[in-house]
């Protein structure tokens, strides 16, 4: 067995309250235990890490923000509140979180009161599964906070826009993102992951949604052709609430967004998403949703095209408890290739252990099809054209499944500006 | 000048020769009926008209408009005013029929030099075309051809050939599942495009289409060529005797 390497565990824990330091502790134990994932552990199989460790990232920032104006890329969503965070530390000169409704508090991690975060922070995430969010919880710095008491609304969308920046050294960064909605509480909260230079973002996200509360969560990764983008989310959603979530990945050098869910009885969970790779991106989509109680509803459609070299990854596990029944389930993954040397590994999983549940998955991997485009260019369509618009149509129902009407638009924007690069690129 | 012409013309399908020299001469203005068997190569000729790939050309050559077709593009042929009503119409999934129709259309025109239609007068020169047709508003919107019945597939080829104008268009078996009213719909519609500088090129099993549209010329093709050509009379008597007096013959 070769040995194991741990990259990026050489800074000094930072001390603060002593259940933090306990869980700082655990967690760098847990990463050195485990080391930096290799194509050995079962859940990195198609997602190598070994160019990742040879960068020399600097941790980033030693100490202050760092500077970086928001780049192109992100989603275009007008009127929303804004929390704006550079390499993974809250920017308060360019947030907009004025006037937020009755009940909803938005702001830095860093600066809320630790006793407030002790029953939520590193209680949702496993992060043990999962080597780098071990290492994310052992040096999170700073994140976004976002609380909403019971019955409490945010009345416009929460835009997170998380910016990876660096100039001559690259940069290394663990931001720490904590989303709590009480009972009833509705939200939607959109991330925009942009950026610019040689970047190594580790982000983790943990969300806890009280009975019958309500979350649209539309993350956008966008970030710089250098970038490597690695994050991991964790939704836990308590009886009858509903959440909405989708996921476009289009930017980076190397990403691997990992998102777990737990379900209650009644919940409505919709987990979708897209992922446009070219060039020699590595876009990785791995998933968990874990049905605990009965009743709930799972849903689930992962749809992407990838072009030139680009390698696409989903890994999709829906497990139904012995106490889920009555649970309905279904998952899907569709990638169209539009080159000879893309790759697509994709590794659906089901596992039921209730007896009265409704389950399906399906994926499927294809070139576009020869039929569709000689009949388009059988009525003069050229051949650019003609596959632009059989692309676009694979993708038509992607991101329509995301219900906010205004982010769906901006993230179909971002396919559209995709797609008008592709049929540039073939013309 | 023909609009079209073709001279000894092969064509081979995964290796397997299909088309094993045809001769065939189209003048502007002219109607053409094919019939024959099944299997006999009806398509295959048709795809080899319109450029279709996988379909290789062994030998002899095809004059469109004074231009060597088989140099041209599947598109280039189409912005040219070749159409090919599809004997089986492809379902795209995703692609508005109107949106397919409009960069179709606007495709055409550029290559004629004419402006491209905004999405109003667009929808108001289709929905005339659709409307002579019995195509609903609902089915133009639909997913192209997606869960068509045969018969609205094959109204939805005439479509669009009736917006799209052509000069020489090629319908394969256009006829086969049509109703009797649709099918009178679509005759009337291909009759209504027949013009002294366009040509028609017609694919099908039934004389009963050619009550319809009445052709200058039948030709009846078997085992890749050309057996019999003659005018109307040649669908009766084909009608009346099949095709084993034919099938082995000598052209005429
Ligand atoms: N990919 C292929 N490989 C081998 N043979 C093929 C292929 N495609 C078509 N053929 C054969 O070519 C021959 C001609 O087919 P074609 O479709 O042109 O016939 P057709 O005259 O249009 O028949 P129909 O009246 O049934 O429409 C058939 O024998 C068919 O099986
Ligand atoms: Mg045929």
């Amino acid at each position: 067995m070769a040995r194991k390497s741990t990259p990026f565990a050489d800074e000094a824990l930072v001390a603060g309250a002593p259940w933090i330091d306990a869980l700082r502790g655990d967690a760098l134990a847990c990463y050195r235990e485990q080391g930096l994932p290799t194509a050995r552990s079962e859940a990195w199989k198609f997602t190598n890490l070994r160019r990742l460790e040879r960068i020399a990232f600097a941790p980033s920032p030693a100490k202050g923000t760092p500077v970086a104006e928001i780049p192109d890329g992100i989603a275009a969503l007008d009127g929303a509140y804004r929390a704006v965070f550079v390499n993974g530390r809250f920017d308060a000169a360019q947030s907009r979180l004025g006037d937020l409704p009755k009940g909803v508090e938005i702001g830095s991690l860093a600066a809320v009161d630790p006793d407030l975060l002790e029953p939520y922070l590193g209680r949702i995430a496993d992060t043990q599964v999962h080597p780098l969010a071990a290492l994310n919880t052992a040096y999170m710095a700073d994140g976004l906070y976002m609380k909403l008491a019971d019955n409490a609304v945010l009345d416009a969308p929460l835009h997170l826009i998380s910016i990876a920046s660096a100039g001559e050294t690259a940069q290394r960064f663990h931001p720490r993102h904590l989303v709590v909605l009480g009972e009833n509480a509705t939200a939607t909260l959109v991330e925009s992951h942009v950026g610019a230079g040689e970047t190594f973002s580790n982000t983790v996200l943990e969300a806890d949604l009280g009975v019958s509360a309500m979350l649209n969560h539309y993350k956008l990764q966008n970030e710089a052709p250098d970038a490597f983008h690695i994050a991991f989310s964790q939704i836990r959603l308590a009886d009858r609430a509903s959440y909405d979530g989708f996921v476009l990945q289009t930017g980076a050098r190397l990403a691997r967004n990992e998102v777990r869910v737990q379900l209650g009885d009644r919940v409505e969970c919709r987990l979708n998403g897209a992922y446009l790779g070219r060039g020699d991106q590595h876009i990785d989509n791995t998933t968990f949703i874990d049905h605990t109680a009965p009743n709930s509803t799972s849903r689930e459609v992962y749809k992407g095209v990838l072009d030139d070299r680009a390698r696409g990854v989903f890994q999709g596990k829906i497990l139904v408890r012995k106490d889920a029944q009555k649970t309905n389930g279904h998952q899907l993954n569709k990638t169209l290739l539009l080159s000879r040397g893309t790759e697509m590994d994709s590794k659906p999983e089901l596992e039921i252990y209730a007896d009265d549940v409704k389950c399906g998955h399906g994926a499927t991997t294809g070139e576009l099809e020869e039929d569709a485009l000689f009949y388009l260019r059988a009525r003069g369509i050229a051949s650019a054209e003609a596959r632009a618009m059989l692309v676009a149509a694979f993708l038509s129902d992607a991101v329509a499944e995301i219900q906010a009407e205004q982010p769906r638009a901006a993230f179909q924007a971002v396919v559209d500006q995709w797609l008008d690069a592709t049929e540039a690129s073939t013309r | 000048m023909p609009l079209l012409e073709i001279n000894g013309l092969h064509a081979t399908v995964d290796g397997k020769p299909i088309l094993n020299g045809i001769d065939l001469v189209i003048e502007a203005g002219e109607v053409h009926a094919i019939m024959g068997p099944n299997g006999s190569g009806k398509s295959t000729l048709a795809y080899v008209l319109a450029g279709r790939e996988g379909y290789e050309v062994t030998a002899g050559e095809i004059r469109y408009d004074g231009k060597d077709l088989l140099e041209m593009a599947a598109d280039e042929r189409a912005r040219a005013g070749l159409f090919l009503a599809f004997q089986y119409p492809v379902e795209i999934p995703g692609v508005a029929g109107t949106t397919f129709l409009k960069a179709a259309l606007n495709a055409i025109r550029g290559h004629r030099g004419e402006s491209p239609l905004d999405a109003m007068q667009f929808l108001k020169f289709v929905r005339e075309k659709a409307g002579a047709l019995n195509i609903t508003d609902d089915m133009l919107r639909r997913s192209l051809n997606v869960g068509f019945s045969g018969g609205e597939k094959k109204r939805n080829e005439a479509l669009q050939m009736a917006v799209l104008e052509p000069k020489m268009a090629i319908l394969d078996e256009t006829d086969s599942g049509l109703d009797i009213d649709a099918l009178k719909l679509v005759a009337s519609g291909v009759n209504a495009l027949r013009a002294p500088d366009r040509s028609l090129l017609v694919i099908t099993h039934y004389q009963r289409l050619l009550d319809y549209i009445v052709p200058d010329y039948v030709h009846i093709l078997a085992d890749g060529r050309i057996v019999r050509s003659g005018d109307k009379l040649l669908a009766v008597e084909l009608e009346e005797k099949g095709y084993g007096a034919f099938v082995g013959a000598k052209a005429a």
